[in-house]
């Protein structure tokens, strides 16, 4: 089993053009898309036999005929979810963990859980692919990563999967990330794409996943990030160069792999991200 | 005063770059950067670090070995799966993923022998600075963090004080991308959310969620499309989409290479003379500066 992370720092450096790529020219790889909040890896291939799951999170409701008012749930809870008032208890389901602690620590067990959807996982057949799953996050959600840590869940205990993450180096890019074989870090090498690579970097070392680096819109005027990556042991898996037509194949929603020269290129890049990734 | 925020879902539509043009058009504005895990605003603006404070909300459990039982009620209690054990038989011990813990307190009031306490840790950097165009505040998250919605809302409150202090007009909020807590934090009452969107399959597909936020945040807001000309059609269908949800149009920005050059040289777009994507974004201040607020 190899799980390959595709991430960046940065946003639009790339991400899900290189994850949709190495998963169609990896021949029966599982795409697994973690970026909940825009999901976009599906757009890139015909899909039927869709099915989805409706994942939800426990939040507090309060029986009020038990209910004495006594303002313990607003007590124990650390994230501000509940505010006991004189004459009522209010509950914020939006700043709400899910901890439990409230309906644990109610000494008249008058706090019950019920279910909240926050989003859904969508599973499905994608041509060339083993399948595809990505999540969903509802409109208006603020937790992220409990959904991806859900998505997770359904990535195959063998074979290649590809896993397209969100941007940043917040709770939901480390999430995604982390159980990782390899994580192949797209870049592009402009100061905003330079600077946030040094960031994410820094997340690969606080999770220990061995990282490979693919520069992506190579041409854009910026500082040396080769160099850098040389001189900081990082490998260099491959290069795509800056050009509009790539723009505009991706515009459309179309796989650059669809051509033989990107095909090439791709499959040069998934077998040295395996040849790292096999490393000791 | 009026807060404007730059938004877009999908990353690198060109926020920064927009963001930092209004910057140096406006005459009297205060700059926020809430994109606070991955900033990029003061490559091109270059501040000036005057004041700077550590942001510790993140509470994670720590337990004391020496009063630990390893009687494991904490580790059931846990819905995080943040403790595990290790070690077996007499040397089991409990560990914390500092990284998994939520720091609800559970296992600290369920623990029999009070060995568990919650302490805070430090999650990152906040900076109030000066620039060309004006003061700026702005943070960078610790990697990995937790709650950047609440440092971007530091970071928003920290703006608005001094705007107030000195008199600005208006406080110009580069955001992050995505839906979830920090955009949330970024936009909520914001008299205006200037959204930038691109035009291709996944442009359109993220615009039409961060379009639904903003009508369930209730939040006004207006359209821009950055390198437009990429794909005249999915533009049209972009613009087509936020005009059946009453979203005006501020405007469109072409493709132009000298936009990576003027970045790449810390200068904003609009100190690159004669450009088109200056002139387009000069128009599109225009219509930022005489919008109707409520």
């Amino acid at each position: 089993m190899v799980r390959i992370a595709v991430a960046s720092g940065k946003g639009g450096t790339g991400k899900t053009l290189v994850a949709t790529n190495l998963a169609a020219v990896a021949k029966n790889a599982m795409l697994v898309d973690l970026d909940v909040e825009e999901p976009n890896c599906h757009l890139f291939f015909t899909v039927s036999g869709e099915s989805s799951e409706v994942v939800y999170r426990k939040v507090p409701a309060i029986d009020k005929d038990k209910c004495t008012l006594c303002g313990n749930c607003a007590k124990v809870c650390e994230f501000g979810a509940i505010v006991s008032l004189p004459r009522n208890i209010m509950i914020f389901d939006e700043l709400c963990h899910g901890c439990g602690a409230c309906s644990r620590f109610c000494p008249e067990d008058a706090v019950e859980e019920r279910d909240h959807a926050m989003g859904e996982i969508i599973q499905a057949n994608a041509e060339g692919l083993r399948g595809l799953v990505y999540g969903r996050l509802r409109i208006g959600e603020a937790a992220a990563s409990t959904l991806i840590r859900r998505v997770k869940k359904r990535i195959p205990s063998d074979g290649l999967s590809v896993i397209d993450c969100p941007p940043g180096t917040a709770c939901p890019a480390v999430e995604s990330v982390r159980g990782s074989d390899i994580c192949v870090l797209v870049t592009e090498p402009t100061p905003f794409g330079f600077h946030d690579l040094k960031l994410a970097l820094a997340v690969t070392k606080k999770l220990r996943v061995p990282r490979v680096v693919l520069l992506n819109k190579v041409g854009l005027p910026g500082p040396d990030v080769e160099a850098f990556c040389d001189s900081n042991d990082i490998p260099i898996v491959g290069r795509i160069g800056h050009e509009r037509t790539i723009a505009e194949t991706y515009s459309e929603g179309r796989l650059l792999c669809s051509s033989d020269g990107h095909a090439r290129l791709f499959r040069s890049v998934l077998s040295r991200i395996l040849e790292e990734a096999g490393r000791p | 005063m009026k807060e404007i925020v730059v938004l877009s879902g999908k990353g690198g539509t060109g926020k920064t770059v927009l963001l930092a043009s209004f910057a140096s058009l406006a005459r009297n504005a205060v700059i926020a950067d809430c994109d606070v895990d991955a900033p990029n605003l003061h490559l091109v603006l270059a501040p000036e670090v005057k004041e700077s404070g550590r942001f510790s909300s993140q509470k994670v459990a720590v337990i004391d070995g020496r009063n630990c039982n390893s009687c494991m009620e904490c580790v059931s209690a846990c819905r995080f799966d943040a403790l595990t054990t290790i070690g077996n038989g007499s040397l089991k011990k409990v560990a914390v993923d500092t990284d998994a813990c939520e720091g609800c307190g559970v296992c600290m009031r369920v623990c029999p022998s009070k060995a568990i306490r919650l302490a805070e840790q430090d999650n990152g950097e906040w900076f109030v600075s000066r620039t060309r165009f004006g003061p700026m505040v702005h943070a960078l998250l610790a990697p990995g963090g937790e709650n950047s919605g609440k440092l971007v809302a530091l970071v928003r409150q920290k703006a608005k004080v001094i705007a107030n202090q000195s008199g600005a007009e208006m406080v110009l909020v580069d955001g992050p991308p995505g839906l979830s807590c920090p955009a949330i934090s970024a936009a909520a009452g914001a008299d205006l959310l200037v959204l930038v969107a691109e035009p291709t399959a996944s442009g359109l597909s993220d615009f039409r969620r961060i379009a639904d936020l903003c009508a369930h945040m209730k939040a006004k807001s207006a359209l821009v499309v950055n390198r437009w000309d990429i794909n005249p059609r999915v533009t049209e269908e972009i613009e087509r989409a936020a005009s059946m949800r009453g979203i005006p149009r501020f405007g469109r920005v072409p493709y132009d290479e000298r936009v990576p050059l003027s970045m790449a040289a810390a200068r904003t777009v609009t100190e690159e003379d004669g450009c088109p994507a200056n002139v387009a974004i000069v128009n599109i201040w225009e219509k930022v500066t005489s919008y109707k607020y409520m």
